[in-house]
């Protein structure tokens, strides 16, 4: 299992704060995760399939959507940062 | 000595920046930034602002820009404070406080800071305006910034 947080418009638009998922394949990437998300339909295909940004950290350190995930990894998904 | 805080409430920026310069007699300036809330944006009237952020990523985050400032210049002491929750119009967002030597590097250090939390430190701003709430965009300008400290590695 894997922990995945949404923040700021992609909670708002999701409805989601937090989540339990499980990996479907050892070598479950972040880009795979995020298309398995997009399956979801509504607005989860429009953050996860669609043309706007979308930022990853992987135990809070921002990375590529290659990275291979391990269970016990906590996911962040955002938009861009507007802090400051 | 490094100081990273993320709080609710306000910050005196005076006494943080006295702080900063008793720390360490070595030092001959101190430049700061601090970043405060408009109460104007894209053309309408903001009347308040929430600050939401990562809590844990957050500091690491800042850290690790502190980290990669002092890797480029001689800096003495640095202090980044950011706020969090709700703010009102000339509130105080965020202090960046830098002191060096001489007063070059202090001022490239403070600025590199600054600007690379804007650009990737995990805070998002909603505000409030008359025609409801929304989240802010990035800035280009922002995104330009941090790309000319990249061009000068």
């Amino acid at each position: 299992m894997i922990d995945i947080l949404y923040f700021a418009r992609f909670r708002e638009k999701l409805g989601v704060e937090r989540e339990q998922f499980a990996l479907s394949s050892p070598h479950q990437t972040v880009a795979m995760l995020m298309a398995e998300l997009a399956e979801r339909g509504d607005n989860w295909a429009g953050i996860f399939k669609g043309s706007q940004q979308v930022l990853v950290a992987v135990n809070q350190e921002m990375v590529k959507p290659d990275l291979v995930l391990n269970d016990g990894d906590e996911v962040g998904f955002f938009p861009p940062v507007t802090g400051g | 000595m490094d100081t990273i805080r993320i709080q609710q409430q306000p910050f005196d920026a005076g006494a943080e920046i006295k702080q900063l310069i008793e720390a360490d007699q070595a030092m001959g300036a101190v430049v700061n930034f601090v970043g405060v809330m408009r109460n104007m944006n894209d053309g309408d009237a903001v009347s308040e602002m929430i600050l939401e952020h990562y809590p844990g990523m957050t500091e690491n985050a800042l850290q690790k820009i502190v980290v990669e400032a002092r890797e480029r210049w001689q800096l003495g002491n640095v202090t980044v404070i950011h706020r969090v929750g709700k703010l009102q119009p000339s509130d105080e967002i965020v202090l960046v406080a830098v002191t060096s030597e001489h007063r070059g590097e202090a001022f490239d250090g403070c600025e590199y800071i600054i600007d690379f939390l804007k650009t990737s430190a995990p805070f998002w701003k909603k505000e409030k305006t008359a025609r409801g709430d929304r989240w802010v965009d990035e800035r280009q300008t922002d995104i330009a910034a941090v790309e000319q400290w990249k061009k000068q590695e």
